[in-house]
């Protein structure tokens, strides 16, 4: 949409920061203006941004990311059951921890390519999942999901029933009922965890923009649009490939700490293959490749998942209620197959559609009606700078 | 020993599932190119059309009884199978027989099914990204599912064998064991020589047959073949749908083994295209293969023994044998070089 | 919905460590008057939160919830025939709403996953602004939303959890259970399986492989064992497994002769179907019959499992079957708006609402610490479980347990479990500390 000019980039920048910023009025008449929903837009957005890196770029199709987003999930926990409450070490630590086990994974699984590759990163992931819920539940505490408890009482350690937090400790934090995430006191939940997820968003945005534009972000580019031939120029492309995985590997360890973050629990289901699945179908519904794609995506699946699934029958015949009550009936019961228990519907048909005719995801579609109002110029071009931007 | 004996009986048995399963979706992948997220979708139809026709041969005629009360106050409903009234004893043998008798419908629904999905959504889709053809398929798959929750809800539905394959045969006494050391239902073992029977006829039809062996070649050149001036398109076509029929007919004869929801379907998905990946995509034998193996490496790995030196090992060791077969033999068992690798 | 907002100091806090980037427009307002507890109803209106499973395997269950839950808030405003309001004793309803106040709802899809439950959950918290949030069928995601309300500041009042855990090492002062738990299961059914099966029995269990398998396992292992019945082997299976055969093979040759499963919903339909279709139920092993028990069962996983439930014992919360004026009452009228009657998911949901809006009612106020104080120690009767009581140690209803077996010759669709035997409350009663956990001190702040 913008030129693929420094200046251009700088533009969208802007705007992409002030549109987070403003979320919370800008979203509120649609009924998305609330934190969690808010909060969730910016860390999936984070995670699909993530994803991005390696998917958008060099094509390589990761089954498995949620491992990551797991991993993070867990270490923050444990670094607010062990070390302190305050998100900052946690963040840092889960972030660092992701990124490892990315390392680990992307080392093996990057041996192959193709479906091939995919399949060995759903097969990790989905060995992590089924082992953290059951044989390592002493780590993640299973079904249940690991939880922040209260401070365990001096010398009894057992994370069943009380934590250690050194830090807090050495600090003497006093705490009053259930254990709070904060940034130097300012708690977690909220509006105020909001903007440290939409801080978060805003430099992981910014750090994607400069990869996506730097010699390494070319490199992953020729990676996706030919390897034989890079290979055959003596180019050694693993090396970039394992960094593009780690990275969005780090990505995704972040958004795991930031669900912590702002909600100190973490489940195991959060490794799932479906939730891997969920990741690849934001990007590619956004637009693979794009840089506002995959937020873009994020978004709109956590929208349906959160409001139109809410809406029930009740609701219907509010909204409709001017029309004469037979007619009122009849388009509440057919409205009523897609909201609610059938959002799943509306959301299968959606991705079926955008698929079939805006193959480049929401920005082509977004592409193509900024080509509308710039009649003059050539719609292509602008389709192509969806694609591309 | 019979432990043992039971063990790889139950893994053959698993394996025949997982081959059948996986057969079509490798059918669908190494002819057409397409990677199915909706072949799980594609066997839940299968299994949903035997849970119809046995409705449909268990249609009652509903008379309402006045005399009598629910506790809510209205009228008890007396409810007589329509096909009992009109046929008698055959009727009831064809309620008993509906499973294997839904095989009859299931053909056609399956196959008709298959060339609407290819002629109206697949074939757009054959020269788009992998990734464009698992969203589009995943969405029908999501789409597919709903409608079935929809008129037949969310709960499992029961259908059981016939009568006189409910219970076990006794396996020990036919290899000279004592009696009632080994026993094992006569549905798996139906199921397991049913898989057997499909996998030789798929076989069969593509090695035999003059169209099948057009096929083969469309799968290994397809270009070449368009260009000796045969329409490989139409039967690619057949061969998606022949692809529905075999998941079709997995999941109608799966129904008395595992009561069938509309998420059935799912929880076969990723299974399969680690069978298919194990074996070798697009390679029919290597699926085959494959489904054994994992079939009976996952029954020992269920057994006590082995737990108790390796905890969880049953939770994960279908992926432990993708991810070392992966990486020891690339191309999966009996792949091709260069299928799938970019 | 401008209250729940931020306020602005918090903004200008934040933005601060947010940099210039961050500095965001100071657009929130707070709300003029001063809020006592979250989400405090300010209107003619009270809103509670239904939080059920509404896609995944157990959105059956999750509609029955509805149901119930809907019925309920009719009830209590004073619409239809008023069902249990009318057996209910001691009540302070009216059926004018709660506190003059009407009721109306919000749901919400909890997709079985924490995850997507908490997600529910918040909306209805920081959005909807409700009150109380009831409903959940799995006990991690029961546990996550209580976590959840606990530190919201509003009232969970939990549907179909059976975990121990529940009100026991994970209790919360903002969170009760009207639904009985494993230990409960396992009481009650000992000396009923004693009495059917003999003392001298070998028990093999497949246990689901989680947090609710475990405590189900060990709560059963333990009462069976105080019968002089054998633990042959307890075997941890994968959720989700589909086929359990691999699992079932292995019983055939154990020596067992009886086969417990610590299942639920789909996985225990599976599981029990194979067994049955291995013969287990027609091998006689040490010169017994060899028996199959499920602990937990209700009548839609019954309906599931088909035949190969008949016979089989296991305990349940309620049915609708029985014949107290309450549940006649209750039966009637859900059956009246739904044409069918309500499983025991749907009367723990409807119980659970009617017991929220009543501590509202007696406590005078939907503040968390009045309708605290008013639940615990609450003696109550007349809503399909006979005397009850919330016990103010750990939130825990307790109240007689129901052992019912599969029916051999229903006579409806629904008629597929008859009641065996009502145990009396003082034979499942434990000592509140056996399962450690604290519930913490009552969390009423404004949010």
């Amino acid at each position: 949409m913008f030129a693929k000019t420094a200046r251009g980039d700088w533009l969208l920048f802007a705007i992409f920061t002030a549109v987070v910023l403003a979320a919370p009025i800008l979203f509120a008449p649609i009924g998305a203006g609330y934190p969690d929903l808010l909060q969730k837009f910016a860390i999936y957005g984070l995670f699909a941004i993530g994803f991005n890196i390696l998917f958008g770029l060099t094509g390589y199709l990761s089954f498995g990311h949620a491992a990551f987003l797991g991993v993070g999930s867990y270490a923050t926990v444990w670094m607010f059951k062990l070390l302190s409450m305050n998100v900052l070490p946690a963040v840092v630590v889960s972030v660092v921890l992701a990124g490892l086990f990315a390392l680990l994974i992307g080392y093996v699984s990057l041996r192959r390519s193709g479906i091939y590759f995919s399949i060995l990163t759903l097969a990790f992931a989905e060995m992590s999942y089924k082992l953290a819920y059951s044989v390592l539940t002493p780590i993640t505490n299973g079904e249940t999901g690991l939880q922040v408890r209260n401070l365990a009482k001096a010398g009894v350690v057992n994370f069943q029933h009380g934590d250690l937090r050194i830090l807090d400790r050495a600090f003497g934090v006093v705490e009053h009922g259930v254990p709070m995430s904060n940034l130097f006191g300012i708690k977690m939940s909220g509006w105020p965890g909001f903007y440290f997820c939409a801080a978060a968003l805003i430099i992981g945005f910014f750090i994607a923009m400069r990869i996506s534009r730097s010699s390494f972000g070319m490199m992953l580019r020729a990676i996706k649009s030919n390897q034989n031939r890079l290979n055959y120029t003596g180019v050694n492309t693993r090396p970039y490939l394992l960094a593009a995985f780690v990275i969005s590997g780090m990505y995704a360890g972040m958004a795991g700490a930031l669900l912590a973050v702002t909600d100190p629990l973490a489940g195991a289901e959060r490794m799932q293959w479906t939730a891997s699945g969920e990741v690849v179908l934001m990007t590619i519904m956004g637009g693979a490749g794009t840089l506002l794609g995959p937020v873009l995506g994020a978004s709109v699946i956590k929208y349906f998942e959160n409001i139109f699934s809410a809406i029930n029958e009740n609701v219907l015949h509010q909204v409709f209620s001017w029309l004469p009550q037979g007619v009122q009936d009849v388009v509440v019961s057919i409205l009523s197959l897609f909201v609610g228990e059938g959002w799943h519907l509306t959301l299968g048909l959606l991705f079926m559609l955008i698929v079939i005719f805006l193959p480049g995801g929401l920005m082509e579609g977004l592409g193509r009606i900024v080509s509308l109002f710039k009649r003059g110029k050539a719609a292509s071009d602008a389709a192509q700078n969806g694609q591309e931007a | 020993m019979d432990a043992i004996l039971l063990q790889v009986l139950n893994g053959l048995d698993k394996g025949g599932a997982y081959a059948l399963i996986a057969l079509g979706l490798t059918l669908a992948f190494g002819t057409l190119g397409i990677v199915n997220f909706a072949h799980g979708a594609l066997f839940m139809l299968g299994a949903f059309t035997a849970v119809s026709f046995n409705k449909l041969l268990t249609l009652q005629k509903v008379v309402l009884d006045t005399a009598h009360k629910t506790p809510w106050g209205d009228p008890v409903e007396i409810r007589t199978p329509y096909v009992e009234a009109m046929f008698g004893d055959f009727g009831k043998f064809m309620v008993d027989w509906s499973v294997p008798l839904s095989i009859l419908v299931a053909i056609p629904v399956m196959l008709l099914i298959g060339v609407i999905m290819e002629r109206g959504l697949i074939r757009h889709f054959y020269r788009r990204p992998h990734a464009d053809q698992i969203l589009v398929t995943f969405g029908l798959a999501i789409v597919l599912q709903e409608i079935v929750k929809h008129f037949f809800g969310a709960n499992p539905i029961p259908q059981p064998a016939p009568h006189i394959f409910a219970g076990s045969a006794d396996v020990g006494a036919w290899l000279g064991l004592a009696k009632g050391t080994i026993v094992y239902p006569w549905w798996r073992l139906i199921y397991f020589a049913f898989s057997a029977v499909v996998i030789a006829a798929v076989f069969a039809f593509l090695q035999l047959t003059t169209f099948g062996m057009v096929v083969r070649a469309g799968m290994r050149d397809r270009e070449t073949v368009g260009l000796l001036g045969i329409n490989i398109q139409r039967r690619f076509t057949i061969v998606f749908g022949l692809a529905a029929v075999v998941a079709g007919l997995a999941g109608v004869m799966y129904t008395p083994i595992l009561p069938p929801n509309y998420h059935i379907g799912m929880e076969f998905l990723v299974l399969s295209f680690v069978v298919v990946v194990v074996g070798g995509m697009g390679s029919l034998g290597g699926a085959v293969a494959a489904g054994f193996l994992l079939g009976i490496l996952q029954s020992f790995a269920s057994m006590n023994e082995i737990k108790s030196l390796a905890p969880g090992i049953d939770q994960i060791i279908i992926y432990l044998v993708a991810v070392i077969i992966l990486l020891v033999r690339p191309r999966g068992l009996m792949g091709r070089k260069g299928v799938m690798e970019d | 919905m401008s209250k729940k907002l931020i306020n602005r100091r918090e903004l200008i806090r934040n933005a601060a460590i947010g940099g210039a980037a961050l500095a965001a427009p100071l657009h929130f307002v707070r709300d003029a008057h001063a809020e006592a507890y979250c989400n405090m109803p300010t209107g003619k209106t009270v809103t509670l939160g239904f939080n059920v499973p509404q896609s995944g395997p157990y959105a059956d269950e999750g509609a029955d919830e509805l149901r119930a839950f809907k019925l309920a808030v009719k009830h209590l405003n004073g619409e239809g025939d008023g069902g249990m309001l009318n057996t209910f004793k001691p009540s302070s309803l009216k059926g004018n709403g709660i506190l003059g106040k009407k009721v109306v709802f919000v749901t919400g899809d909890t997709q079985t996953k924490s995850d997507a439950a908490r997600a529910s959950a918040k909306r209805m918290i920081e959005k909807d602004g409700v009150v109380m949030i009831s409903g959940g069928s799995s006990s991690g995601v029961a546990i996550a939303v209580q976590g959840l309300c606990q530190e919201a500041g509003i009232i969970f009042m939990a549907g179909l959890t059976h975990s121990n855990d529940t009100t026991g090492k994970d209790k919360k002062r903002n969170g009760f259970r009207h639904f009985f738990n494993a230990y409960m299961s396992g009481a009650a059914l000992a000396p009923v399986l004693e009495k059917a099966y003999g003392k001298d029995r070998k028990a093999y269990h497949l246990t689901a492989d989680y947090t609710w398998g475990w405590t189900q396992e060990e709560s059963m292992k333990k009462f069976t064992e105080q019968i002089g019945w054998k633990t042959v082997k307890t075997v941890r299976t994968p959720v989700g497994a589909g086929d359990f055969s691999q699992y079932i093979t292995p019983v055939l040759n154990s020596g067992a002769d009886v086969l417990i499963l610590n299942h639920y919903g789909k996985d225990m339909i599976n599981s029990i179907t194979q067994a049955v279709q291995f013969g287990l139920r027609d091998k006689v092993v040490n010169g017994k019959k060899f028996e199959i028990v499920v602990p937990l069962f209700s009548r839609l996983m019954a309906q599931g499992a088909g035949d190969a439930i008949k016979g089989v014992y296991g305990s349940t919360n309620w049915n609708w079957q029985l014949q107290d004026a309450a549940s006649k009452a209750f039966v009637k009228s859900f059956g009246k708006e739904y044409g069918q009657p309500p499983s025991m998911a749907a009367q723990t949901c409807y119980v659970q609402t009617l017991l929220y809006a009543n501590a509202c009612e007696m406590a005078g106020t939907f503040s968390p610490a009045g309708v605290v104080k008013a639940l615990e120690g609450f003696k109550f009767d007349g809503l399909g479980n006979g005397p009850t009581e919330y016990r103010a140690a750990d939130h825990q209803c307790f109240k007689d347990v129901l052992v019912v077996r599969g029916n051999e010759k229903p006579k409806s669709k629904f008629d597929l479990l008859e009641v065996v035997e009502i145990t009396p409350r003082a034979k499942v009663e434990y000592d509140p500390k056996i399962f450690g956990g604290e519930l913490g001190p009552v969390n009423a702040k404004p949010c």
